[in-house]
């Protein structure tokens, strides 16, 4: 059998549970593939060969006990983000680049206890701040499909190792649209669940109210696989919804003729790109032929989402961030003179340039006379994006949408313009914002043949509706099942 | 010129629980160094804080004592500071709103009852500690303490003198323990205190500069700080200069206070929501289950001991100041129902007994059973009051009972007429001298004829029936 990396988990799950491979040939494959690609492409930090066929052969015997829960076996890439009990997390950064955590992030503990194959931990921007997997310390990933560009960020080497085949499925997280961006510069189908759907607990923190892990896969079947195994209610988690989530994989095959999408103005008129409208104008004739409805909205408040943002996340992380003193784990400088000089030294020779951007915006935003013009304004606005979205979900079952103003940019090309970087994220931000749930799947490609991915976003806890729209546009086209050349 | 002080008190209060206010590492004291601890007391990276529920019942058990208004929703803020006793580099504390707000207590002063108003009571989590090398310039970091739960308790600045601080402070640490919230172990730091000090010309309504004063970790350390302070406010505004707004450490073994950071140096702790915890919500159920749950509180249970038991308000006040003795009292009078009596004993011979220890934490020997058995066998006559000290001394040491202790020493009084008769007539015949003294007029030598007999029976005599026959067998010897 050939090109087992290819498959997705659903296909796999298949070949598994009819004992038509094991899964110590598809990690098997999968390892190969990595070593095939990584020179080029960078997708991981770390990767564990001996680790992922020791978890396949315990797959297989659970497959043969019929024990087996319906992602056993399948490898799983896992952003650097998220700790692995005694292996390296270092979040992409130099001041973690040693640190390995003494606990399983609840995620992890979930996809061990499913026996899945972890691969390896996936390359990302340094503390999941940035918008093209550039700031990580180990380097940049490149994008699948061309490789001088970046693959999105930043949960780059997630999309990037589901795109060439390096891992069947991979773990993100979604600050601003971590996932969903890296998911359309690198063809891949990824989700961001609603905020409190999937437990933070062992997620490093970059900015706590926005933070949400989700899934990156090859279509949306494997999504809603995943979504059933990362949404349920987790105690260590305060901000965790203790709520019953739905079998997500009964909405692949329903109907969404009579469903209504809603497009809202601001979003199109900001689009200049051709390559992009003519995606998103195309997508649109698929899901109007599925008899989906669309219906023009606005959402106002979405134009300061960008500038909220930009308050709110560096607060947090500034406070977040504030940890990393070399004091009990992870860098600590050489030489230093007394203990406010260990901090200092510490964290200028740990952290990144964009890092220390972000540090220095929230520590000054959340100063003793700015707060109330900074904080508290942003919070406002905040709630004024979340109303809007609730306005609009009367009328509508979901919202139509690009992910990016345009196709992956290439490497280089924004990394010393903050404010250009920052602007490709403003179709995801106000997601996060609103702590909504924001899919991005495969529409098309570029004239260029770049992936140009579309957003659907969906009410709270809705997570359904999205996996139910994609599932039914994705058995109408092929976007999805294009892969790069490499 | 003449100035008066104004004062605000902070209390940081330990509060019992037994797991850790946001992860379920034990609280308990004195273990081996970062033997309590786990991911989330740590502060590793990814870990986040669940908050421990028992902590807020305790809050809102103190606010109700302290008759603050409870806030329906409060919320946790981040205090960001460094410091490496502090593994997250801030604090989960709360600022904009704390759990409850505009109290008051009543505290007596030797000028009547002064009500001193409370700004807020809230929760928050303990810092680590550090323990530096002594020889190498080495700091170690025990982070046991951290993420156990405090509450701080703000006062008005209503308080005017060191007199009216230590009143307040000691009804406060009393509520506290007779709430079974915090043991208000000053030394072990479970109860600390910091002030805002400030002077003003009397008649003045608007508030001098103000220094704050840390580390005075004893009653006797906050009253010796606070009046060197409002001295060293005095003096330098006698002197024609100003006060600098600054933090002051105090000094136990000088009795002074020293500059620790200028207000240019003071911390911007940059405080915001704690993104990690959702709004924390007091139900009224919670409230009323607090309020059927408040015990009697020191001033309920003195008046009720001075109206009911009718002792004096002193002993009640002195017998009511620690849940513990408040509570051996009761249980001894339960017994042996001579309220007045019972407190005698304890205020004399009780607390001589246990001097030097934490009144707070006094471990007795002797129960409340064995002293009201004393104390009845005193009423009875089976031994004299001046035994039972004795024995009361012997129940300390042994934690024998007393009925135990006078018979293995056979201390029981003699009250038979016929054996004390033949003691005194010895004694008499034995002192020709005293006696013909005695009958020329020298009455003062009864109590040498009183002691004598006494001393013959080793004590065990009872006086009134000695005094009886020595009466009447002197007045014999006139005829």
């Amino acid at each position: 059998m050939s090109n087992l990396y290819e498959k997705t988990a659903t296909q796999l799950a298949g070949l598994l549970l009819d004992k038509k491979i094991s899964s110590v040939e598809i990690t098997q494959a999968v390892l190969d593939r990595i070593s095939t690609l990584e020179p080029m492409i960078h997708s991981f930090v770390n990767t564990y060969p001996d680790l992922a066929l020791a978890m396949a052969k315990d797959a297989d015997r659970r497959i043969e006990e019929g024990t087996a829960g319906p992602l056993t076996g399948i490898p799983i890439a896992i952003k650097d983000n998220m700790c692995l009990k005694s292996r390296k997390t270092t979040c992409g950064s130099k001041i973690l680049a040693n640190f390995s955590p003494p606990y399983d992030a609840t995620v992890v503990k979930s996809v061990k206890d499913e026996g899945m194959v972890i691969l390896g931990s996936a390359n990302m921007d340094e503390f999941a701040m940035g918008s093209s997997t550039e700031t990580s310390c180990w380097g940049p990933t490149k994008n699948p499909w061309d490789t001088e560009r970046t693959p999105g960020g930043s949960s780059g080497g997630s999309a990037a190792a589901v795109a060439c085949g390096q891992a069947t499925v991979a773990l993100g997280s979604d600050t601003g649209g971590s996932i969903r961006l890296p998911a359309s510069f690198c063809g891949v189908t990824g989700i961001k669940p609603t905020y409190g759907s999937v437990s933070r607990f062992g997620l490093v923190a970059y900015a706590s109210s926005l933070d949400q892990i989700g899934p990156l896969a090859r279509d949306v079947s494997d999504i809603a696989l995943l979504l059933n195994l990362l949404c349920r209610h987790d105690p260590m988690d305060s901000t965790s919804v203790p709520i019953q989530h739905p079998d997500f994989t009964t909405f692949l095959d329903k109907s969404v003729s009579g469903m209504t999408l809603g497009v809202p103005v601001e979003f199109f008129n900001k689009l200049g790109n051709e390559d992009v409208e003519k995606s998103l104008s195309d997508a649109r004739k698929v899901f109007e032929k599925l008899g989906v409805k669309f219906v023009e909205l606005s959402l106002p408040s979405l134009d300061y989402g960008i500038a909220a943002y930009y308050v709110i996340a560096p607060c947090e992380a500034s406070s977040n961030l504030a940890r990393y003193d070399g004091v009990k784990y992870g860098h600590r400088a050489e030489q230093f003179d007394g203990m406010i000089d260990m901090y200092c030294r510490t964290r200028a020779e740990g952290f990144g340039p964009e890092v220390k951007r972000r540090i220095m915006l929230g520590t000054y935003a959340l100063s003793s006379g700015y707060y109330d013009a900074y904080y508290l304004k942003a919070a406002k606005i905040r709630t004024l994006i979340t109303k809007d979205f609730k306005k609009a979900f009367e009328s509508c079952d979901g919202i139509f949408s690009p992910v990016a103003p345009a196709p992956a940019f290439r490497i280089g090309e924004k990394i010393d313009d903050p404010i250009q970087m920052y602007l490709t994220d403003v179709f995801t931000i106000p997601v996060n914002m609103a702590g909504l749930p924001g899919i991005s799947c495969p529409a098309g490609l570029s004239r260029d043949g770049l992936p140009i991915g579309m957003q659907l976003i969906a009410s709270h806890f809705q997570e359904s509706k999205l996996v139910q729209l994609v599932a039914a546009f994705q058995r109408e086209t092929d976007h999805h099942l294009k892969h790069p050349a490499i | 010129m003449e100035f008066e002080a104004v004062i605000g008190l902070e209390v940081h209060a330990q509060l019992l629980t037994n797991s850790k206010a946001f992860c379920s590492c034990t609280t308990k004291f004195g273990s081996e160094p970062n033997s309590h601890t786990c991911p989330i007391c740590q502060g590793m990276p990814g870990s986040l804080p669940v908050f421990n529920k028992t902590a807020l019942e305790y809050t809102v058990l103190m606010a109700i004592a302290c008759n603050c208004q409870i806030n329906g929703v409060s919320r946790f803020a981040r205090k960001n500071y460094y410091y490496p006793d502090l593994p997250k580099n801030y604090q989960i504390s709360q600022y904009e709103l704390p759990v409850a707000e505009h109290g008051w207590i009543d505290v007596d002063t030797s000028s009547g009852i002064k009500r001193i108003g409370i700004t807020r009571i809230h929760m928050e989590e303990d810092a680590g500690k550090l323990i530096h090398d002594e020889h190498k310039p080495i700091s170690y970091v025990d982070l046991n303490r951290t993420g156990v739960p405090l509450i701080e308790i703000v006062s008005e600045p209503d308080i005017k003198t060191t007199e009216e601080a230590t009143a307040y402070l000691k009804s406060l640490r009393s509520i506290l323990v007779y709430l079974g919230i915090c043991d208000g172990n000053m030394e072990e730091g479970s109860f600390r205190c910091d002030a805002n000090v400030s002077i003003r010309p009397k008649g003045q309504t608007s508030l001098g500069t103000k220094t704050e004063l840390k580390n005075m970790n004893s009653f006797k350390n906050v009253q010796k700080g606070l009046q060197y302070e409002i001295e060293r406010h005095t003096e330098v505004l006698r002197d024609g200069g100003s006060i600098v707004q600054e933090t002051r450490l105090f000094d136990p073994s000088t009795g002074a206070t020293v500059s620790m950071r200028s207000k240019e140096q003071a911390h911007d702790y940059r405080y915001f929501p704690d993104p990690d915890l959702l709004p924390l919500k007091v139900e009224s159920d919670l409230i009323e289950k607090m309020k059927l749950a408040l015990p009697e509180l020191p001033r309920q249970k003195r008046d009720r001991f001075v109206r009911d038991l009718g002792i004096p308000e002193y002993d009640a006040g002195v017998l009511t100041a620690e849940r513990s003795l408040a509570q051996f009292f009761e249980d001894t009078v339960t017994i042996f129902p001579n309220p007045k009596s019972v407190s005698n004993w304890i205020m004399t011979e009780f607390m001589r007994a246990a001097k030097g220890q934490d009144p707070g934490t006094i471990s007795s020997p002797v129960t409340p059973a064995n002293l009201a058995k004393l104390l009845s066998m005193i009423e009875e006559g089976t031994i004299s009051g001046k035994i039972g000290k004795t024995v009361f001394d012997e129940m300390w040491v042994s934690g024998k009972s007393p009925d135990q202790i006078v018979r293995e020493k056979g201390l029981v009084q003699v009250s038979d007429v016929s054996e004390l008769t033949d003691v005194i007539k010895k004694i008499l015949t034995e002192n020709p001298g005293e006696v013909s003294r005695y009958l020329a007029g020298k009455t003062q030598l009864l109590a040498f004829f009183v002691g004598q007999t006494m001393r013959a029976t080793r004590g065990k005599a009872n006086p009134q029936v000695v005094n009886e026959i020595l009466l009447a067998e002197l007045n014999k010897l006139i005829d």
